[in-house]
């Protein structure tokens, strides 16, 4: 799994494989913070991205790969993202012919407790 | 007149992860603040095409819609985002710099409503439409949301 400059830029590296989809993980520093002591909603919301996309690369691929577009992302903030880093999933909940729905979750400390959720949808072009 | 400028708001360019994204002032209107993205190979989300990543624009439109928020109160004071929707309304140009506007249509007592476009050149050909709430952390809240 190569990602993208964008998750490179902010220090995001694949951590494990979990629930058949890859964890990605953003670490704390000066390049995403938002107000003081806090990670920016915008990293955040980047960080869903890359795990929403790295869960349906890897569906696509298993069914012969495709090139994605995305048309809506909609995040939910739930609790700050404080000092620590923060691992995203994501989780694709239905994969059509056109259309792919994905949510993603992002977390500290504790997966049963999320900072922020996103569901994200996409045009699919195959091949 | 408001006690809050952001044009005056210099902090933007150099804190953070807007900093570290380039993102600086634009222009602003009585309705609504606009702050600007410039093009940066290293923000590509799609290496295939060049095409920026979602997070920037997430970041973008966050910002420009916190100063709208920031201007209409005419101070500024901590908020935290509550929900923030981005449509893709088409690709972004690889190279040309994104604007995003942003307005505070509704500011309650406990919530302020949001929305705003991003472009490159033409307000009336937009790249993004977003919607978005943000929590007036100052708020006093009592009973329902708003």
């Amino acid at each position: 799994m190569i990602l993208p400059p964008y998750a490179d830029l902010l220090g995001m590296t694949v951590e494990e494989q979990a629930d058949g989809a890859p964890v990605l993980l953003l670490p704390f520093g000066e390049p995403v913070l938002g107000r003081p002591g806090f990670v920016h909603g915008g990293a955040i919301a980047g960080l869903l991205e890359m795990a929403a996309i790295a869960a349906l690369d890897q569906a696509l691929q298993a069914e012969g790969g495709g090139r994605i577009k995305p048309i809506t992302v909609t995040v939910d903030y739930m609790r700050g993202g404080r000092e620590r880093p923060t691992r995203g999933i994501g989780t694709v909940t239905r994969l059509g012919t056109r259309i792919a729905n994905v949510e993603a979750v992002a977390w500290q400390e504790d997966r049963a407790r999320p900072i922020a959720a996103a569901r994200l949808n996409y045009l699919i072009e195959r091949p | 007149m408001t006690a809050f400028d952001p044009a005056r708001f210099t902090r933007l360019d150099h804190y953070g992860h807007g900093g570290r994204l380039g993102i600086h002032y634009h222009a602003k209107a009585d309705r609504w603040v606009e702050l600007a993205l410039p093009y940066a190979a290293d923000q590509v989300g799609d290496p295939a095409t060049g095409i920026l990543a979602s997070g920037p624009i997430v970041t973008l439109m966050d910002m420009a819609t916190s100063m709208a928020v920031w201007t209409r109160r005419g101070v500024f004071a901590p908020h935290a985002t509550l929900d923030l929707r981005v449509d893709y309304l088409r690709p972004a140009t690889p190279g040309e710099t994104v604007i995003g506007r942003g307005e505070c249509y509704r500011l309650a007592r406990s919530v302020a409503f949001v929305r705003g476009i991003a472009y490159h050149t033409d307000p009336d050909d937009p790249i993004a439409h977003v919607a978005g709430t943000f929590m007036l952390m100052d708020a006093t809240a009592k009973g329902a949301a708003a």
